[in-house]
Formats: C-alpha cells, sequence, structure tokens
C-alpha cells in the first residue's frame, strides 16, 4: 500500500501492527473523505504513537486538515478509524470528542462572543478532570483575561485558548492542526513549548508546516500528497533528508529552519 | 402630539408581540440553521388553548388571564418541542427538507385548527381592565398593550438571564456562532435544539395569547399572519441576534403603526424597510452573533 | 459501440421523442372523447367540469415547472413565486380594462411589466442566499397580496377578486361552451412552459446555475458570475410563471388574491417536492397529482359517510389541506426524491434484477440509504 520513498531508511518504520507496548493510541487505515462531493481525501495510512508527537506533513491542499476533520467526524468518511483499539468511524462527533479525542482546528475557531473563561468552562467535559492548573501554568494570560470576549484577543492568544480547552480535558489523543500558523516567531516558541508539554500529557498528532517546530517535537512522520499517504518514517531521518523533503514538502527540510511557513 | 404618542406606545406594544414571534425564529435560525414555517402555528395553537382555558375559568377575570397566559406558553413549548424531537431531528443537518418539513406541518394544521375551530376568527375579552385605555400625554392608550410590553421585556431578560447565565445558554450562544466546534468539544448540541425549540415555542404560544387580546380575536390564521411580520423582523434585526430581534420588532412596528395612520400603506413601508436593510446590511442589523 | 448498440440508442431517442409528443396529441383529444375514469375525475372527458379540471392541472403544471426551475435548476427556495403568477392573472385583466387594449397586445405588455420587476426585485433579493433570500421574496409577494386585498386603487376588486373584461377578449375564449378551447389553451401553455423550461435549463446559464447550486466559489473561479446567472434564471421563472397567470385569469375568468398568495407558493413547492426536486416530468406530475387530489379530497371531505364518522376522524378528513400537507411530511421523510426518484428508484432496481448494465445514466441511488453522502441530488442545497 505504502510506496516508500528512496530514502536509505525511510521504510523502517512501516504502517503494519506493532508490538503491544508501542500499539499506536490512533490507527487510520485507508481513509478516504469528501466535502460537498469533492474527494478530499484518497488514501490514508497513519498511525499516532502511544506517546509523544508524530507529525502529519506534507504541502498545501494536500489534505491534512481534511485528514484531521475526517478523524474528528467533521465531514463524511470513510475507512477503519480505531482509538485505542475501538472504531470510532461511525461516531458523530460530539461522542468522538467524548472518547477523548482533543481537537484544537486550524484557525482557532474560539467562540469570539463568548469570555475567555466560558470558552475553557464550554469544553469540560463531563467525567474528565479539569485541569485549570495546567492550562493556566501554561498561558498564565487566560487566567488575567478570562472574564474578556475572545474575539477581541490577538492570534497568539486565541491560539492559546484553542490549546488550553484540549489540555484541559483528560484525553487520549490531541489532534492539533497549524498551530504556529500565521504568529509571531516569539510567539511560534511559546506555542511550541506549550506542545512539547501537551505531549507530556496526552499523544499528539499535529499537522505544521514550521519544519523547525517538527524537528524538535516530533519523533514520527507521517507524509501525504494528493490526499494520500506516501511515507512514514522517523522524524529526524526524514528531515536530514534532503532528497525527501524537497520532493515531498518542496523545501529542504536540513538547511531551512523556517521551513515553509 | 397625543397621536404620536398614541401611535408610539401602541407601536411598541406591537412590536413587543412580534418580539415573543420573532425572538424563537431568530434563534432557531441562528443555532440550526432552520427557517421555521411551523412557528405560526405555535402561537395559534397558544392562543386557542388560552383562549378555551379563560372561558373555562371566566375570560373577564384575572385568574383566567392568568390561566391563559400559561396554558398558551406551556401549549406552544411542548408542541414546539414534540415538532422538533420527531420532526425536525429526523433531518439532522439537512437544512431544506427541515424547512420543509415545517411548511408542510403548518400547512396541515392551520387546516386542521380550521376544522377544530372554524375558519371564522372567535372574538375574545379579557379582565375589563385590559380593554379599558390610560391616558398618557394627552394619549388614550389601551391597557393590552402595556401588558404585552411588559411581559415581551420579562421575556427578553428571561431569555438574556438563559443565554448568559446558564451552561445550555453557553452552548446555545457558542452554537450560533459554530455548530461544529460545539460538538468538537464533546457536546451533543441535539438537546440545544430541542431546547430552543422550546423556548422559542413558548414565547410564541405567549405571543399568541397576547395577540388574541390586541387584536381582539383568535383565529387559525393568526399565528401565520404574524409570522410573515415576525420573518421581516429576523431578517432586518439579523438572524440569530437576539438583540437584532427585539430591536427590529419595535422598529418595524412602530413604523408601521405610524405608515398605517398617516399614508395609509403600513405593510408596505415594512416592505421598503426590509428592501433597504437588504441592500446596505444584507445580514442584519446585528447580523449573525447571540450578542445579549 | 456495437451496431445494436446504436440501434438501441436510436430507439431511445426515438422513444423519448415520440412519447412525450404522443401523449400530448392523446390529452388534446380528450374534449372530442366520452372517457370515464370513475373516483379520478367528476365525469366523462368532454364534459365541461372535468375539462376545467384537467385545464387547472395543466396550468398548475406549467408553473410548477417554472418553480422548478428556481428551486430544482437553480437552487434558489423562493417564497415569493405567487408575486408573478399574480402579477400575469391581475395585470393582464387590469391592462386590458384600464387600457382599452385587446388580449394580445395587453398580454405583451403584462410580459413587459413582469421583465421588468422580476429584474428589480430579483436584482434586490439575491443580495441575499438561502433561508434570508426565502424571506425576501416572501415579503415582496405579500405586500403585493396586501395590495390587491386592499384594493387602495380601486383595480384589484379586492377579496372579491377581478372579473375578467370579457370584451376584450376573443369570443372564442369566454364562456362555459367553450371551455374545450380554454382546454387547449391551457395545454398549450403547458407544452410551451415545458419546452422553455427545458431551453433554459440546457442553455449556458442553465449549465451555470446547476453548477453554482453544486459549488458557487468553483463557478465564481471560473471567472463567472453566479448573481447574474440566478437572476437570469430568476427572470425567466417569473416571466413564465406570468404567462401562465395569464392563462389562469382566462380559465377562472377572474383572479382572486390567492393567486398572489405565500399559501400559492407553498403549494407550488409541494408540487415540486412531491413530484422530485430537479425533475421537470416530476414537477408536471406533482402538480397534476395535487390538482386532482385537492379536488378529490375536497368531494370526499363534503360526502355523507365523512359526515358520519366520530370527531377524531371527521374533523381531519375534511381538511383537504391537512391530508395533503401530511402526505408532504411524509414524503419529505420518507421518499426523498418524490414521485420521480421512486420511479427512478424501481426502474434501477428491476434493471439490476434483469442484469442489464448498459451504458446509459443511472439513476443515484437513494438518500436514504446513504446518509453520509451529500452529492445525491436528493439532497438539497440552497445557494
Amino acid at each position: 500500500m505504502t510506496s516508500s520513498p528512496p530514502s536509505r531508511d525511510a521504510a523502517t518504520v512501516g504502517a503494519g501492527p506493532t508490538a503491544r507496548p508501542t500499539a499506536p493510541v490512533l490507527l487510520v487505515r485507508d481513509l478516504q473523505a469528501h466535502v460537498a462531493g469533492q474527494q478530499v481525501v484518497e488514501h490514508v495510512d497513519l498511525q499516532v504513537a502511544p506517546t509523544g508527537v508524530t507529525a502529519l506533513l506534507g504541502r498545501n491542499g494536500v489534505g491534512k486538515t481534511s485528514t484531521i476533520k475526517a478523524v474528528m467526524g467533521l465531514i463524511g468518511r470513510s475507512g477503519t478509524i480505531e482509538l485505542d483499539g475501538e472504531d470510532i468511524s461511525t461516531l458523530p462527533t460530539f461522542r468522538i470528542a467524548g472518547r477523548g479525542v482533543g481537537y484544537v482546528p486550524e484557525d482557532r475557531e474560539v467562540f469570539s462572543g463568548l469570555t475567555v473563561t466560558e470558552n475553557l468552562r464550554l469544553a469540560e467535559r463531563r467525567g474528565s478532570e479539569h485541569r485549570y492548573d495546567l492550562v493556566y501554568e501554561l498561558f498564565p494570560e487566560l487566567e488575567q483575561r478570562g472574564a474578556q470576549a475572545a474575539g477581541t484577543l490577538s492570534g497568539g492568544q486565541q491560539q492559546m485558548v484553542s490549546l488550553a480547552r484540549a489540555l484541559l480535558n483528560d484525553n487520549r489523543v490531541l489532534l492539533i492542526d497549524e498551530p504556529t500558523k500565521g504568529l509571531a516567531p516569539r510567539l511560534v516558541t511559546e506555542v511550541a513549548e506549550a506542545l512539547a508539554r501537551a505531549a507530556e500529557v496526552a499523544p499528539v498528532l499535529l499537522v505544521e508546516q514550521n519544519l523547525q517546530v517538527v524537528r524538535d517535537l516530533a519523533r514520527h512522520v507521517v507524509v501525504l500528497t494528493d490526499g494520500r499517504s506516501v511515507h512514514h518514517g522517523d522524524a529526524s531521518d526524514f528531515l536530514d533528508d534532503p532528497v525527501a523533503t524537497q520532493r515531498l514538502l518542496g523545501v529542504h527540510g536540513g538547511t531551512d529552519p523556517a521551513g515553509a511557513a | 402630539m397625543s397621536t404620536v404618542v398614541l401611535l408610539l406606545i401602541t407601536g411598541v406594544g406591537l412590536g413587543a408581540i412580534y418580539f415573543l414571534v420573532a425572538s424563537g425564529l431568530s434563534l432557531i435560525y441562528g443555532l440550526m440553521g432552520v427557517l421555521n414555517f411551523a412557528h405560526g402555528v405555535f402561537l395559534t395553537f397558544g392562543a386557542f388553548l388560552g383562549w378555551e382555558v379563560a372561558a373555562r375559568m371566566g375570560a373577564t377575570t384575572w385568574a383566567g388571564f392568568a390561566a391563559s397566559l400559561l396554558v398558551g406558553a406551556l401549549a406552544g413549548a411542548v408542541f414546539a418541542a414534540l415538532t422538533e424531537r420527531f420532526l425536525v431531528q429526523r433531518l439532522y443537518e439537512r437544512h431544506i427538507e427541515q424547512v420543509l418539513i415545517t411548511v408542510g406541518l403548518a400547512l396541515a394544521v392551520v387546516a386542521l385548527f380550521d376544522g377544530i375551530w372554524g375558519t371564522d376568527a372567535r372574538f375574545i375579552s379579557g379582565p375589563p381592565w385590559m380593554s379599558r385605555t390610560t391616558t398618557i400625554a394627552g394619549a388614550n392608550v389601551p391597557n393590552d398593550r402595556f401588558v404585552a410590553i411588559v411581559l415581551a421585556v420579562v421575556v427578553l431578560v428571561a431569555i438574556v438571564l438563559f443565554l448568559q447565565r446558564t451552561r445550555y445558554g453557553m452552548i446555545i450562544r457558542a452554537g450560533v456562532e459554530n455548530r461544529s466546534m460545539v460538538t468538537a468539544l464533546g457536546i451533543d448540541v441535539r438537546t440545544a435544539f430541542t431546547l430552543i425549540f422550546t423556548i422559542g415555542g413558548a414565547a410564541a404560544g405567549l405571543g399568541g395569547v397576547l395577540a388574541s387580546h390586541a387584536f381582539g380575536y383568535v383565529s387559525p390564521m393568526l399565528g401565520q399572519t404574524l409570522l410573515i411580520f415576525a420573518f421581516i423582523v429576523t431578517v432586518i434585526g439579523g438572524l440569530g441576534s437576539l438583540t437584532g430581534a427585539a430591536i427590529a420588532s419595535v422598529l418595524v412596528a412602530v413604523l408601521q403603526q405610524f405608515a398605517n395612520y398617516y399614508w395609509g400603506y403600513g405593510d408596505f413601508a415594512v416592505v421598503v424597510l426590509l428592501a433597504v436593510v437588504v441592500l446596505t446590511r444584507p445580514s442584519g442589523l446585528m447580523g449573525k452573533k447571540v450578542t445579549a | 459501440m456495437t451496431d445494436a448498440d446504436i440501434g438501441t440508442d436510436r430507439r431511445r431517442q426515438a422513444v423519448r421523442v415520440l412519447l412525450p409528443l404522443g401523449l400530448v396529441v392523446l390529452l388534446a383529444c380528450l374534449p372530442l372523447l366520452d372517457i370515464s375514469v370513475p373516483g379520478i375525475l367528476p365525469g366523462a372527458t368532454y364534459t365541461p367540469g372535468t375539462l376545467h379540471l384537467l385545464a387547472l392541472a395543466w396550468v398548475m403544471a406549467a408553473v410548477a415547472l417554472s418553480y422548478h426551475l428556481l428551486f430544482g435548476v437553480a437552487g434558489l427556495l423562493s417564497f415569493g413565486h405567487a408575486l408573478y403568477f399574480g402579477l400575469g392573472a391581475y395585470g393582464l385583466g387590469i391592462v386590458m380594462r384600464e387600457l382599452q387594449l385587446g388580449l394580445v397586445p395587453a398580454a405583451v405588455l403584462t410580459l413587459v411589466v413582469a421583465v421588468v420587476m422580476s429584474t428589480v426585485l430579483g436584482a434586490v433579493s439575491l443580495r441575499v442566499t438561502g433561508i434570508p433570500f426565502a424571506m425576501v421574496t416572501l415579503a415582496f409577494a405579500q405586500a403585493a397580496y396586501v395590495w390587491v386585498r386592499r384594493d387602495p386603487e380601486r383595480v384589484t376588486g379586492g377579496e372579491e377578486g377581478l372579473r375578467l373584461p370579457t370584451e376584450f377578449v376573443p369570443g372564442f375564449l369566454v364562456g362555459v361552451a367553450d371551455t374545450r378551447n380554454l382546454y387547449w389553451l391551457a395545454l398549450a401553455v403547458l407544452v410551451l412552459a415545458y419546452l422553455l423550461t427545458a431551453w433554459v435549463q440546457n442553455s449556458r446559464a442553465g449549465h451555470v446555475a446547476e453548477a453554482v447550486r453544486e459549488n458557487e466559489l468553483r463557478v465564481r473561479v471560473l471567472g463567472m458570475q453566479p448573481v447574474l446567472v440566478k437572476l437570469a434564471i430568476f427572470v425567466s421563472a417569473s416571466v413564465i410563471a406570468a404567462m401562465v397567470g395569464m392563462v389562469h385569469l382566462l380559465l377562472n375568468s377572474g383572479a382572486v388574491p390567492h393567486v398572489m398568495s405565500a399559501e400559492f407558493t407553498i403549494s407550488l413547492l409541494l408540487m415540486v417536492v412531491l413530484g422530485g426536486v430537479g425533475s421537470r416530468w416530476g414537477a408536471v406530475a406533482g402538480a397534476i397529482l395535487y390538482v386532482l387530489l385537492n379536488q378529490r379530497l375536497t368531494v370526499l371531505a363534503g360526502g355523507a359517510w365523512v359526515e358520519s364518522l366520530p370527531a377524531v376522524l371527521r374533523i381531519p378528513l375534511s381538511e383537504p389541506l391537512f391530508i395533503l400537507g401530511t402526505l408532504f411530511v411524509l414524503v419529505v421523510l420518507f421518499l426523498p426524491g418524490g414521485l420521480a426518484g421512486t420511479v427512478a428508484r424501481v426502474t434501477a432496481r428491476s434493471r439490476d434484477r434483469r442484469g442489464d448494465d448498459g451504458p446509459d445514466r443511472r439513476p443515484h441511488p437513494p438518500a436514504a440509504e446513504e446518509p453520509e453522502a451529500d452529492d445525491v441530488p436528493q439532497r438539497l442545497e440552497v445557494t
């Protein structure tokens, strides 16, 4: 199924099921997804390791965001999606979230008419502990600005609200879509630090254009091209392979720390 | 001067009734994307049941009037909740079919009301004080208008408090903004859908009883007539906006009263206002946001 | 492709032309025949009562076709289409009487008014889309409805309605004795409306409108103006409706406010949905079904056996609109695609059974069996 790129060691981590201790928390096989009758994901296989960050890479428009949305059940999809071995591919979105899938969407999607505190309270899930201590430790600003309408926050602050909503609950996996998009370099560092902490709490599937952030955080990568997953492997091996990064991402991962951002 | 005051207060009184219909319509549309054609039926049902109860308890007593308000609101709420749960929800996320369902339901139920209560208007009476007038700045204002205004303000405050202070209110405000993100936080918005229909139905049922007192009659077409003005109000106010609905209700009704008196074409003035708003601010005065 | 295939194709082509043609010829001969269909038609086909009912069915089918153009093709959910039908009916009568014009010049003038009015109001309404569009069209139509009912200018006849000024109408189109001619006129307007609708649908504007309904953004990327295309469809549909409205005036020797009401538009919506949204034949079949059913249910409601029923049954059964409304709700819930969709499904199933896997276009699977798919035509999206 998976056509591996010609790099030396890219195929060492395959898509097949692995031994128990490292069984993936999220397993996606032969995923297809469509929006308004348009096929946006053709065939994606991926797995999220039980710890750390797995990065989902690819050029613009190859179906990264659609893959995340399909896993969340926000767009029409078919194929296998298993969370800790349980099939979630036919569940409605709210049940998927209820099973412990935290979602940080591409454009933050904070509720702009609600206050910061209300945004967080809305995210409180029944049957889960609510880690306000962690959230406010990571983003002290959110505590100070609790009564402010989220729509009046800066882009970086909105991203913090969005991340905080996902970190608040006890999740089994976090799906985080382009958290550093459009942020100033200083904020990128701040968000990256928060992501590193997030990955200690729950495994993360991260869509990220900034390859330096990927290099710092991710252990595994999955690369998409035209709605298909075409490469699975170790993150640093892939990023150190100028041929592969040039071919699949259009950048020299090894030499350009700013990546495609 | 007294004419202006009279037109102004009766206009606000009419606006109060528009608001009771439009608030639910606007919130339902904002949250669910459904244009609820059956909303007028909730109103008519409330008005008829309220009238039946008042007639049995003594239409001219305050107890009868209070009971008719209560029963009217309850009737509207129950009818609306059942409509949402058994018809609208079956077509989850299929907005046009949901609209069609409410159109069919309205058609069938109005016909059923025709069969039960007859097509002719039933003239009603309330406590004698209601039909008397109070003189304000030289204008003799019918007392029932004050009742309508007070109750509409109570409903407005109650809905605002509900939206601001309760978790479901928060879910509804968030859902009007971005429904899919609410579900992605693990919240089953369908409960909020049923709730918003119930609240809207209750307000419409209450509006039905008040409208029957303001107009002096109740008929199967009462709700359908008011529904069209409520639609106009929701478009002008901005779909999904409670504040917009409140402002536009008063604006439309006052304009209608003045235009009717001085020009004789109140309905046209309202349609012209609608055209102007659509041309200059297509998303309405308050846009799509529940700001309360 | 083998010779046999070409043969089958030709035969299909011929059937597609000849079948409707034969049907029209047959319908045109009805006034000359003595056919009775008890339970459906009130009398033999040559009797004025039956001819009038059938003519009404053809007229409603014609106006339903124009609504199909709006809703089925362009995805424009209008609640104000009655405005243009009423404009045709009232306009023709008023122009003839007030301007002392003959039938033909008055009809031409009325059509010009319809073009101007639908262009202006369409341009305003199309500033908004989807549900707000529905509400704005409703409001415009409602203003006109109130105007004809109140009759401030003393031209529309108010609640009583407008009487056809017969002195300006050719004799062969007036009076009960000439129902036959009116029947033929109604049939002609149906055929004309069908051809016009098909022409608009197959025109560039029609194709673009359908593309807009599917994906407005893609069309805009291709450098076309979705609003102008939608306006073209809106005006076409309105003018066809006005044309049919004029025939309705002649057929009923007058016009009543009902033809401009929201209920009238809703009945058009009912017909199109009953027949199957997106299907021309569906719109025609839905309208005919609606008219005949409405007539039969009214007769039934007045029947003695209904009177003898207990109130729980008697009240609903004596209200034709209750039954039609309920039927409509059931169709929306359980028969997505209406009559046309059901027929397509049944023929597809029987063809499957015969194992005929020809290259002809397959109807889409029913929406009900494919809840997740959003490209099934029965799934309605309004732009």
